[in-house]
């Protein structure tokens, strides 16, 4: 039980007033930048890298992590009240609570969201206490094979989203497919698909898309309406909290949300967005309620908020133990601790234990802290809904706009966002679904560099999939999630 | 608000000789603007954030950093050519990554179009493998590269990048065919290292200060290192003096846009020449491990030119550049 006097320990660095001061800090401007789309924490800690250089290493990194959760949950709650994703782990939840939103239940989509990404970072970070090495044994079994294989498992999960038409669903995953060749191709250094736009190089940015076509799309579609014209105000139905039944809908889908994005966030290519993915897929399949799916089903909003934050505590897995960054931000916290002379590592636990497990405990505290602070905000948030439509769209436009431009300062940007916003009118005008789409921009890249990568090692061998076990197992589990629904529906029907 | 503005810049001069301890002579730079042609975080991003701060403790005022990130920064410096053109207040940093870039992205806009500055840091490359694999020096690599190119897979950085010239002159170095070079291009050191550390890839080539962590620690070992003679506190032969003729340094530099005029040019060249010479510099080059390989002027640019002729051979003989 050393890891846990060690913990002790930790908690006794983190509780002084003035790293629970920093801690505050990091959690409060953590939920503000997860708010804005386009400032994710990667630049927030940047921007903040020289302030803290005089600041001892434990205040600046208890800080760091609180902004990080922090940024995870602003972010659902734009999702959620506005449809607009601050960070690409949290569209999904745009997908269904949104949807919630609408109906009134707001409240209780924003609760789920706050209480799920508080299990899930209490349960994300206990497994990083205790279970650190096991799944950094993991990640390094996972090749270019197996991480090809595993996006292929991840596609199948779209079935899930395709809606009711099944053309104008996969129409929808093509086009995010042909948004993720633009750019430059990562194997060979070539240009693609940029049509003599240097701006293009650097391909065309996930929360550009989605911001596109989730709320500038709707706020197109709703001007399109004339219903827009009578200024209609939602109504906010319900308690303001959980139901019972809600709350009874709800943990499963927390826990499962938790044991799926524990290990993404731990895989040094595994990111926030897939588990996401695979929790709204596994809750629908899970569910008693399918045809709630796509009209405010909550489980839709529990488990990937879930796995988003889980994700997050994952990341810090493979960069405290092998000084292994798996994400820009963890690229980041490394660059800070070599700002302190500090070598993440199996050397960091024995040279510098009261700064890293004083770093986890604060995780602990920084989860207390985010759901003491947004919990009560709920009823404050919710709020935003009551502002009569035009002015609330008008509102979502300009907020998003503004998002997108802090990304890279590109005015560039800001023509893509347009261009997409009407390919999203267009897309919801003729009930294209367009959560596809943003499932194939996400994927598709990854896929096909993990292809490339694997055949280039494998120097052209494609058997290589199906002999390293792990991606075998992996591409067997995605046929089995196609097979499987078509042989029971035939077993029935017999 | 006058008031406040003489209050937060007595706290930033406060904050500064606290930093540095150390009286400034003044810089007569106005409203100073540097470009950092990547996302914030990277090597780039860091070198303009250092300098801005040096720089401003030493008068210069303004000191903005811009990130205009994409495609190997080609993206920024269209950016220097196209809109910055004879300003003499910017200053943007690039580096040989993104003279690879120019090449691979075939970018309309190049660096001999550009005010060169200087040549600021450099950070030399290492060649490692797993800790569990067969090949033990440099030599048991180049045995296996002239055999079988194809089976030397190596993990690094982008494409085009200084990983992966660096992969073309060791190939070459040995006389294998460079157009079989086995180069696996990883986005981030991250995804590189875990791929050489999993052993999903034979060989891996970064930059020595973002794996020396797991150098120490046993898990990786380091064949060899990319500087023409040994260096100070780091135990690794180099591949020079293993045999393989070549030296790489991975240099970071700062340039001006077009069109400057002689005036312009020697006040940024000496404000950045008071800079580099200062304590709060050789300060951040401990501290971040940066190896000063400062070059100004002229000298930088003959070096640029250089550099530019060995890339295009290089990327033209793994195919990158037609």
């Amino acid at each position: 039980m050393d890891s846990f006097l060690a913990l002790m320990n930790g908690f006794a660095t983190a509780l002084t007033p003035i790293n629970l001061m920093w801690s505050l800090v990091g959690v409060t401007l953590g939920t503000l930048i997860g708010i804005l789309p386009g400032i994710g924490p990667a630049l927030t800690i940047a921007l903040l890298l020289p302030v803290t250089r005089n600041l001892d290493p434990t205040g600046a990194f208890i800080m760091f992590a609180g902004l990080y959760y922090g940024a995870m949950y602003g972010s659902s709650t734009t999702s959620i009240l506005l449809n607009t994703p601050g960070e690409s782990g949290s569209i999904m939840t745009a997908v269904e609570g949104n949807v919630m939103a609408k109906q009134g239940r707001g409240a209780a989509a924003l609760s789920t969201a706050a209480i799920g990404s508080f299990v899930a970072g209490t349960l994300g970070t206990l497994a990083l206490t205790f279970l650190a090495p096991i799944f950094v044994k993991l990640a390094l079994l996972f090749g270019p094979a197996e991480y090809f294989s595993l996006m292929i498992m991840a596609f199948t999960t779209v079935s899930a989203l395709l809606g009711a038409s099944i053309s104008r669903g996969v129409a929808a995953l093509l086009l995010g497919l042909a948004f993720g060749l633009v750019g430059t191709d990562i194997l060979t250094g070539q240009p693609r698909l940029v049509f003599g736009y240097p701006s293009l190089l650097r391909g065309i940015d996930i929360v550009v898309v989605a911001v596109g076509l989730f709320a500038v799309g709707e706020a197109l579609f709703m001007a399109s309406q004339s219903s827009l014209r009578t200024a209609e105000i939602l109504p906010i139905k319900g308690s303001l909290f959980m139901t019972r039944e809600e709350w009874r809908r709800s943990w499963k889908p927390w826990l499962r949300g938790t044991a799926l994005g524990f290990p993404f966030g731990a895989l040094p290519a595994g990111g926030t967005e897939i588990p996401t993915f695979l929790s709204y897929f596994l809750e629908k399949k899970l569910t008693k309620h399918p045809e709630e799916f796509g009209r405010g089903a909550i489980e839709g909003v529990a488990g990937p908020e879930a796995a988003n934050n889980a994700a997050v505590a994952g990341v810090l897995v493979p960069l405290l133990a092998l000084g292994l960054p798996t994400s820009a931000t963890a690229a980041i916290l490394l660059a800070a601790f070599e700002q302190y002379n500090l070598q993440p590592g199996p050397l960091l636990f024995s040279g510098s234990s009261t700064l890293v497990w004083g770093l986890i405990a604060s995780l602990y505290i920084g989860n207390v802290m985010l759901l003491v602070l947004n919990l009560p905000l709920v009823g404050l948030w919710v709020r935003l809904l009551s502002i009569p439509q035009p002015l609330l769209y008008g509102g979502i436009l300009v907020f998003s706009t503004l998002g997108v431009y802090s990304l890279s300062n590109s005015t560039f940007d800001l023509l893509l966002l347009f261009i997409v916003g009407i390919i999203g009118f267009l897309m919801r005008r003729h009930e294209f679904p367009v959560a596809p789409c943003i499932i194939g921009l996400i994927l598709g890249p990854l896929a096909e560099a993990q292809f490339r990568r694997a055949l280039s090692i494998s120097q052209g061998d494609p058997s290589v999939f199906v002999t390293h076990p792990l991606s075998a197992v992996l591409l067997a589990l995605a046929a089995a999630v196609i097979i499987v629904p078509i042989i029971l529906r035939r077993v029935k029907h017999v | 608000m006058k008031r406040r503005h003489v209050f937060v810049s007595l706290f930033a001069m406060a904050l500064a000789t606290g930093c540095f301890g150390m009286a400034a002579p003044a810089l007569a730079l106005d409203d100073l603007r540097i470009i950092a042609p990547a996302k914030p975080g990277g090597g780039w991003d860091q070198t303009a954030r250092s300098l801005s701060e040096v720089m401003a403790a030493m008068g210069a005022k303004g000191g903005t950093v811009e990130n205009v990130p994409g495609a190997g920064g080609t993206v920024g410096l269209a950016q220097l050519i196209d809109q910055e053109k004879g300003k003499g207040n910017v200053l943007m940093v690039n580096g040989l990554v993104m003279m690879g870039a120019i090449l691979t992205n075939k970018s309309p806009v190049t660096l001999d179009m550009t005010t060169p500055i200087a040549r600021l840091t450099g950070e030399y490359e290492v060649i490692v493998v797993p800790a569990a694999s067969e090949l033990k020096t440099v030599n048991d690599l180049v045995a296996k590269l002239k055999a079988d190119p194809g089976a030397v897979a190596f993990g690094g950085g982008s494409a085009g990048g200084t990983d992966h010239i660096l992969a073309g002159l060791i190939a070459k170095a040995a006389g294998a065919d460079v157009a079989k070079l086995n180069y696996v291009p990883f986005s981030g050191g991250g995804e590189a290292l875990a791929a050489v550390m999993g052993g999903h890839v034979v060989a891996g080539i970064s930059g020595y200060g973002e794996w020396a962590g797991q150098i120490k620690s046993g898990e990786l070992r380091a064949l060899a290192i990319s500087s023409p003679e040994r260096q100070a506190g780091i135990d690794i032969a180099t591949l020079k003096e293993q045999g393989v003729d070549v030296d790489l340094a991975n240099w970071r530099a700062i340039i001006a846009p077009p069109g400057l005029d002689d005036a312009q040019k020697n006040a940024l060249l000496g404000a950045v020449d008071a800079a580099v010479k200062s304590d709060a510099w050789k300060k951040v080059l401990t501290e971040k491990n940066w190896t000063d390989l400062y070059l100004p002027g002229d000298d930088f640019g003959k070096l640029v030119a250089a550099e530019n002729a060995r890339t295009t051979e290089i990327l033209k003989g793994i195919g990158l550049v037609q």
